[in-house]
This record gives structure tokens, sequence and C-alpha cells, in this order.
């Protein structure tokens, strides 16, 4: 192999910082998109770790399950967006803090 | 030859991220986004993973992110409200402690990453990762779970149709 290949551990330092600038921007932001697509980054941060663990291991398994979280988010994100068109109908806002209906 | 790849694609991705968060408008953080997608999928190749490369493009780069272009098109958000970015008083405190709490936890996180023994990649054979290996897989060992993810996305279409129809009857 390359005498200069990249450490495991610089790999999951980028998953971790990619994790962590997701859960920043979830606690954060109070635009509703803004903090769905700070959850597509933190499925992202999560993929990267598992294809880097195949590929110093050499299996198949963390591939497959990062088609699977790849799965989960097409779905997370085509009902959660269908939520949010419904809450701007009935109330034409896009800020979280509005939302509180359910939280008393 | 390799960290020399690896590097300006991570800087990339992890700037690109945080333009996502700190964007006012939604169409730049959608616009962010995909360029941080189409970078990890660079990273994927990087690390041999061509199908799951591929995917990471078609799904993400291409569908995910044409739905959330809609809606951000379809409900107009064109300038983000300026009460968007303004933090009510009594959660400063709790924000603060949020920041430091995530700060910790990275430098935690990157404290036992680091004390991996796994430095050097193992020898891989040439179908590493190749659309054949990984559907040999799904359709042998992993063919439940495939099943049910089909069952998932079937599920997911049917509540998206669903709730955003107007009304229901």
């Amino acid at each position: 192999m390359f005498e200069d290949s990249v450490p495991l551990a610089h790999y999951l330092t980028l998953s971790a910082v990619l994790f962590v600038i997701g859960i920043v921007g979830v606690l954060v932001r109070r635009n509703v998109i803004v903090v769905f697509m700070s959850i597509e980054i933190m499925l992202n941060a999560v993929n990267i770790s598992l294809i880097a663990f195949d590929h110093y291991l050499n299996l198949s398994n963390g591939q497959i399950f990062s088609f699977m979280v790849m799965c989960v988010a097409a779905a997370e994100v085509s009902v959660g967006l269908a939520i949010i068109i419904a809450l701007h109908r009935n109330k034409p806002t896009v800020n979280l803090d509005e939302f509180n209906l359910l939280k008393w | 030859m390799e960290l020399l790849i690896f590097y300006p694609i991570a800087g990339l991705c992890i700037a690109l991220a945080l333009g996502v968060i700190f964007n006012t408008s939604p169409v730049g953080s959608a616009m962010c986004l995909i360029g941080m997608m189409l970078g990890l999928s660079g990273i994927f190749v990087l690390l041999q993973a061509h199908f799951v490369a591929i995917l990471q493009i078609i799904i993400y780069a291409g569908a995910i992110m044409v739905l959330f272009m809609f809606v951000i098109m379809l409900l107009n958000l064109k300038e983000a409200a300026s009460s968007d970015w303004v933090m009510r008083d009594k959660n400063l405190f709790i924000s603060i402690m949020s920041g430091v709490l995530a700060v910790g936890i990275l430098y935690k996180i990157v404290d036992v990453i680091f004390m991996t023994e796994l430095n050097s990649p193992a020898t891989l054979p040439d179908s590493f990762g190749t659309v054949a290996t990984i559907g040999e897989s799904l359709f042998t060992d992993f063919v439940l779970p495939f099943e049910v993810a089909s069952l998932l996305l079937l599920a997911a279409m049917i509540g998206a149709v669903v709730l955003a129809k107007p009304k229901l009857d």
C-alpha cells in the first residue's frame, strides 16, 4: 500500500466534526428547513465512519448499512417535508418556536 | 498522495457544512449542502466504496436536494426572517451551555478516536466496493433488511401523499 495513506483516525475525526456541526445546526437555527438540512449532515457524517471502518477492515457490511441509512434518510425527508407543507398551510411561518401546540 | 487528496476535500466539506448552518437564505444553505454531498462522495471514492459514492450523488445530491429545493420554492422562503437568528433571553444560558457541551463532546470523541490502532488500510481485493460485491451481499446476507427497506419506502410514500393532501376525506 501507499506509504502515506490516510490514518483511520482522520476519517473518524472528519465524521465527528461534521456530526457536531449538524448538532449545532439543530440547536442554533430556528428555520425548519435548515434544521432538516442539519439532520441530513448528521446522517452523512455517520456514513463516513461506516465506510471508513469497511475500508480498514475489508468488510462490506458498513456499505450495506450506509445504503440502509440512505433509505431511511429518503423516507424521513419525504415525510418530514410533507409535514412542513401541512404545517405551513395551517400557519404560514417556518420558525420552529411558533409551533408549540403540542408542547405542553 | 492520498493525504493530498483527503485534506482539501475534508476541509471543503467542513467549510460547506458550516455554510449550511450559517447561511441566511435557505437556498444558499441548500446549495452548500449539495456541495457537501459531492465532496463526501469524493471521500467515498477515496475509500474505494464506488457504489456508495454513486448512490450518494444520485440519492442525496439528486433526489433529496431536489425535494428540498421544491419545498423551499413552494413555501417561497426567499429571505430569512430576521427573527430566525434572535435567541430568546431565557434561552441564552442554555444556548451557551449546549455550545460548551458540543465542543466538549467533540474533544472527547477525537481524543478517543486517536487511540485506534488501525492506521493502515487492510489489503483490499480488487472487487472491494463494486456493485457486484455489494449486490451479492445485499441479496444473500442482508435480503431481509433490504425487503424491510422497501416496505419503509412504500410507507413513506403513502405517508407523504396523505400528509400533503389539502383535506383528508
